[in-house]
């Protein structure tokens, strides 16, 4: 790995999760993000790759008894952000995320962009304005709403509202965007149009995705992991892991020997 | 199998189709006697009602007129009407709203946003579902000590009003929590995933998809409120009334006053109560009239819960 060439955006180190019933979903994981790139996480269900995913925002603090032991520390500003110090909302507010499921508020198309803006305190009409166009354009979605920005998110298509789902999370200016299989309720067409969105978003951003689908994370990611049964099994940069994967749990999987 | 019937032939197939279409027809006739079964079930409830109506409707007729509403009681049974009641009950119904309506829906909040889950709050649900079955007539003796006589309130609308608060508190906080529930958690997550504190989430989110649901708990509340006669007795609400409370608007500066809250008062179950227990038959008239119009007013206030419902859910899908 040429990791000299990339400049790290966050790690984890020695990142242990267990959930409330006691279960070790995560053990003892390693992995650097590389900022403007796209880092895909695969493996069979139950692996941990959602649980990893969901570290990174602090998600699992809405649910008590959930324990993390280790470190994530997010660069250039050193900051652990799963220490007892720092507030979950903090983290939540440079590392923004994207759902399974498009799940939109039942509001506006224009409100659900400018929620962000607004739980920030955002008052000014014409900065929210101005912010909720870039976000809905750096979803290419501008230009199929700009015209309806005041009809509900429910009236758009499965692959719209996934789009806007990414405005929301795009209008905040985060650092760091998660992606937790973002196109398993998509069509095709849906989701080639989330995946083209992805490589573009790379230039502003550094993206984690956890996808299902192994042609997926071969088609947009830079750099992925395959995690099996919470252990981070194999992470390096994508070409290397689909042509000459190290492991043979990875070679198993990756071949569709174990799914 | 004997090898012959591996190569199935039109008469074998259709042989077997037969036999298929004789079962669905078997398993068909069970759904339609449980259908049958449901509708007979229904309709015995809805035709007991309605006769139940009906008969209340016809023998109270001649009383359906503007003035059995601008009326005092009266001793003469035609010239008796509803005015101090339904006065009453609308006052009585005003202070429920205003101190249940809100602890109710706070409760509600608290126990599914904030709370802790633990033996405790398990505790605290089994209690608060048990009081919605505990009998109306146990609340009013509890007002009675607490309001009536541990905190001097009198016999007056402020202590009814409590009392009726207390029983469909329950309601309203068991509504509120079910309305709550109903949000999925993914729209939670994504409004904390954009860094909502726990009480923006509450505002914007939570409470704003909750209110239909909310809603139609405090109108079926209310109605349930409306119509409860045993508490109210008990407290000691007045049978003849023949004047209003004051105004609780003032015409003069600041325009609200609160006499009216410690004032003697009956409502409309009592009223009809009361004529209901005389011996003479024209006082019967009146109390049917007063129960059609007690049973007009709940239908109209739970055919509003639904029509909100509806009108509120209409834009929310999941």
């Amino acid at each position: 790995m040429d990791q000299a060439t990339h400049v790290v955006k966050a790690e984890s180190r020695n990142l242990n999760f267990y959930y409330s019933n006691g279960a070790h979903a995560l053990k003892g994981i390693n992995m650097p993000l590389y900022e403007n790139k796209i880092t895909a996480l695969i493996g069979p269900s139950g692996c941990g790759k959602s649980t990893f995913l969901r570290c990174f925002n602090r998600m699992h603090d809405l649910y008590p008894g959930n324990r993390y032991d280790g470190q994530i520390v997010m660069h250039p500003d050193n900051t652990n952000i799963l220490a007892d110090g720092v507030d979950p909302i903090e983290v939540r507010m440079r590392i923004s995320m994207v759902f399974q499921k498009p799940n939109p508020f039942p509001k506006s198309i224009y409100e659900n962009v400018a929620y962000g803006l607004r739980v920030r305190g955002g008052k000014n009409k014409k900065v929210i304005d101005d912010k909720v166009e870039h976000a809905l354009r750096g979803a290419a979605l501008w230009d199929e709403v700009k015209d309806r920005l005041d009809d509900l998110a429910f009236n758009l298509s499965g692959g719209q509202q996934q789009r806007l789902c990414i405005a929301r999370a795009l209008a905040t200016d985060p650092e760091i965007m998660l992606f937790d299989e973002p196109t398993s309720a998509l069509d095709p067409i849906a989701t080639a149009s989330i995946e083209e969105l992805m490589t573009e978003l790379r230039n502003k951003l550094t993206i984690l995705v956890v996808t299902h689908n192994m042609q997926q994370a071969a088609r947009v990611s830079d750099y992925t992991a395959y995690m099996y049964l919470g252990d981070l099994v194999e992470f390096s940069k994508t070409d290397d892991i689909f042509i000459k994967p190290k492991d043979k749990r990875t070679e198993d999987y990756i071949t569709g020997r174990i799914g | 199998m004997d090898n012959q019937n591996l190569i199935p032939t039109k008469a074998s197939v259709m042989d077997d189709l037969q036999e298929v279409r004789a079962m669905i027809r078997r398993h068909k006739r069970k759904d339609i006697l449980f259908a049958l079964v449901g509708l007979l079930a229904l309709m015995f409830a809805l035709l007991t009602l309605l006769t139940l109506f009906i008969d209340l409707v016809m023998d109270g007729y001649p009383r359906f007129n503007t003035e059995f509403l601008s009326e005092f009681p009266s001793r003469r049974a035609a010239h008796a009407g509803l005015l101090s009641a339904w006065v009453g009950s609308l006052l009585v119904m005003l202070v429920t709203f205003l101190t249940a309506v809100p602890m109710g829906v706070a409760a509600g909040l608290y126990l599914e946003e904030y709370a802790p889950k633990n033996w405790f709050s398990d505790l605290i649900e089994i209690n608060v579902a048990n009081l919605a079955g505990v009998p109306s007539i146990v609340y009013g003796l509890l007002a009675l000590g607490l309001f009536v006589y541990g905190l001097d309130f009198g016999q007056s609308i402020l202590t009814a009003g409590l009392t009726l608060g207390l029983l469909i508190l329950p309601i309203i906080i068991v509504s509120t929590r079910e309305a709550i529930r109903a949000i999925p958690t993914a729209i939670r997550e994504a409004a904390y995933a954009v860094g909502a504190t726990k009480w923006q989430v509450v505002k914007d989110h939570v409470l704003k998809y909750s209110q239909g649901g909310i809603l139609t708990g405090v109108i079926i509340g209310m109605a349930r409120a409306l119509g409860e006669t045993a508490p109210i007795i008990t407290i000691g609400a007045l049978t003849f009334i023949a004047f209003l409370p004051p105004s609780p608007i003032g015409t003069e500066a600041p325009f609200v006053n609160f006499e009216w809250l410690s004032s003697g008062f009956t409502v409309l179950p009592i009223q009809m109560f009361n004529w209901l227990s005389r011996p003479d038959h024209a006082f019967h008239i009146n109390a049917a009239a007063t129960g059609a119009i007690i049973i007009l007013v709940t239908l109209l206030m739970n055919g509003t819960a639904i029509w909100l419902r509806y009108k509120i859910r209409k834009n929310i899908k999941w």
